[in-house]
């Protein structure tokens, strides 16, 4: 961060609605230059493009087969096992590993999902208003508060247990927090001028929410997905090391599972469980360090102060 | 008065949605769970069997409708029929209750004021050295999952240091007394899964918190409040930080959604036996009636706490009231 940010840099998603509607190539050079230059942003990056490409070649990183049960069992870490094997002799590195992969996938699809799934809701709610409004307020309410994780673990003592349950069941219930700020946001852009002008125009309402709504709420729908990330990531893992995901999948929520019902901290094979723990954290990490630095870019208000600001006169 | 009336509105209709989806679950989804977990309570009272009969909707030849008011009437009356063990799930709900009760709510309420607190003064010396560390720190720490808190104060504080018990709310084998002994050990069983809920939960204060006050602190009726020359601290408190508070109030009934979760997984960690315990106890032995149950508790928990913090931003903030 040697580089003084200029407003113009900084702010690419707050520019005047006009300029979102038409996005160039300048103004995404200049939201890429405002990303490189945030530290936090960058961090997320490198945390979240190292994760990446473990999920997509883990064979790159370990030549053992996950799930083979051909070692010594519950095992401390050694220089052949680095963090211990498992109850059953795995080896908890390449578990590790290999983990990764479908960890990261049911994030991104869950968390994609539903933020899908507010920009409808939310979208629609805010700008045909009136009775079709009221009633998709009344269930984003709703959904809102109905406790999420007591509701999954009713739904999945009825479903078949499995990543394609725990997946279906966070979508459903995970949508509602971003629908109702999506909602709010496009209120606050229903009364602006340019939207008035779209209508005097003639244009239709698909082109209004399509071309002037939604480029202008690009940095909330961002916002959204990583937020809905953050909270996806330990939420899975949490379900799983309840034990209510399929337990011969390999996640890192499961190896949490298997450690801690072979009682891993206690018996000397602490490695075995913290490891995947700290993994999902620093996922986690990955995707909320992004999302805060898009705040910052977002509301240049936020950002760090260099110097320290006089005394108000 | 309207917005109060608007807010009860919601209050009931959550509740019954919640009531209803919970009627409907085990009618909509594939699989006779319901049907094995009858097949397991033959020999008990008639009377409850018939009430786990219309909670799942079978062997009943009675019309939906009818078994559908049964059913909120036996939710309402507190009749959710029998556990696996065959103990009323009520009373098995009611023994384990207080100890989620004082968990969350005590965890809750601390985790509110020091975040609360912590996110006005780094808000009001910005860049100072408070705001430098406390804040950062502790956003990356709320961004972790609970469990891995929990696990790591687990291995540190009662693995590896042994200062703290390693599972349960208290010693095995001593009795529930009113006196000194117990009361400590009652804590000392306490503080990590408290501490867990504390930490996780503190940040998001921090960090909401701290914004809004940076943002309304250049609000020009702060200046307007400068300009009149107000001590710091009244600026700070009477201008800034009760209007920043407002969204902290209705964040409050979202987060505590995610504190009343996270403290199943807790609980599970450290293996409290609360409600949240109660629970995966419930998923182990697929006991349905215990967990139909327990959602119920859970959404209602919640529910109370929705209408409190509406209660508390109708009363500071009167844009509340007239809209």
């Amino acid at each position: 961060m040697t580089i003084p940010m200029t407003p113009e840099a900084g702010a690419p998603v707050a520019a005047a609605p006009g300029s979102a509607a038409a996005p160039g190539s300048a103004a995404f050079r200049r939201f890429v230059q405002a990303v490189l230059r945030n530290r936090k942003a960058t961090a997320g990056l490198v945390i979240l493009a190292l994760m990446s490409i473990v999920a997509l070649f883990p064979q790159l990183f370990t030549n053992v087969d996950p799930q083979a049960t051909i070692f010594d069992q519950q095992v401390g870490p050694s220089a052949q096992h680095l963090l211990g094997t498992t109850q059953v002799g795995e080896d908890v590195f390449a578990q590790l590993i290999w983990g990764t992969r479908l960890t990261l996938l049911i994030t991104v699809i869950v968390s994609l999902a539903a933020t899908v799934i507010s920009v409808l809701i939310g979208v629609t709610a805010a700008y045909v208003g009136g009775m079709a409004d009221r009633t998709l307020s009344l269930v984003t309410d709703v959904f809102l508060v109905l406790p999420t994780l007591p509701l999954l673990i009713v739904l999945t003592a009825y479903l078949p247990s499995g990543s394609l349950t725990i997946t279906a069941v966070m979508i459903a219930t995970s949508w509602a927090f971003a629908a109702r700020q999506l909602r709010a946001q496009g209120l606050s852009l229903r009364t602006r001028d340019f939207l008035e002008a779209a209508k005097v125009r003639g244009e239709r309402r698909s082109y209004i929410i399509i071309v002037e709504i939604l480029p202008n709420m690009i940095s909330l729908l961002v916002a959204s997905f990583l937020g809905l990330a953050v909270f996806v990531v330990g939420f899975a893992a949490g379900l799983q090391f309840l034990g209510l995901g399929n337990s011969t999948e390999l996640t890192w929520g499961t190896m949490l599972y298997y450690s801690q019902q072979n009682g891993a901290l206690e018996s000397g094979n602490a490695l075995w469980m913290l490891a995947p723990g700290a993994a999902v954290a620093i996922l986690g990490t990955g995707f909320a360090l992004l999302n805060y630095a898009f705040d910052e870019i977002g509301n240049p208000a936020l950002r760090p102060v260099r110097r320290r600001r006089g005394k108000p006169a | 008065m309207r917005y109060v009336a608007r807010r009860m509105g919601l209050f009931v209709l959550t509740l019954w949605a919640a009531l209803t989806v919970n009627f409907l679950i085990p009618r909509l989804m594939p699989g006779d769970e319901a049907t094995a977990v009858l097949s397991r309570m033959k020999g008990v009272n008639p009377a409850a069997l018939h009430a786990l009969q219309v909670e799942f909707g079978i062997n009943t030849d009675q019309n939906v409708l009818v078994t559908y008011f049964q059913y909120l009437g036996n939710c309402l009356t507190g009749q959710f029929g029998l556990t696996a063990s065959r103990v009323p799930v009520m009373t098995d709900i009611l023994d384990k209750l207080p100890w989620t009760l004082a968990l969350v709510g005590i965890t809750t309420v601390i985790a509110f004021a020091i975040g609360t607190m912590v996110g006005v003064l780094s808000a009001w010396r910005r860049g100072g050295r408070l705001d430098s560390i406390l804040p950062p720190l502790l956003f990356i720490v709320s961004t972790m999952p609970v469990f891995f808190v929990a696990l790591v104060l687990l291995y540190v504080f009662a693995v590896t240091l042994g200062w703290l018990p390693i599972a349960s709310n208290y010693e095995l084998g001593s009795t529930p007394s009113l006196t000194l002994g117990f009361a400590s050990d009652v804590v000392s069983h306490a503080i990590l899964p408290g501490l867990t809920l504390v930490v996780v939960t503190a940040g998001s204060w921090i960090y909401t918190m701290r914004n809004n006050m940076v943002t309304t602190l250049a609000e020009d009726y702060v200046r307007m409040a400068r300009a009149k020359g107000l001590p710091g601290w009244q600026i700070m408190l009477d201008y800034a930080a009760r209007n920043a508070i407002l969204p902290n109030l209705t964040g409050f009934a979202m987060q505590l959604g995610y504190v009343l979760g996270g403290s199943i997984l807790v609980e599970y960690t450290f293996s409290y036996p609360g409600l949240g315990y109660l629970f995966y106890t419930g998923t182990t032995n697929h006991d349905l009636p215990l967990q139909s149950a327990l959602f119920l508790v859970y959404t209602l928990a919640i529910l109370i706490c929705v209408l409190i913090a509406d209660f508390a931003s109708a009363i500071l903030d009167p844009r509340t009231r007239d809209s």
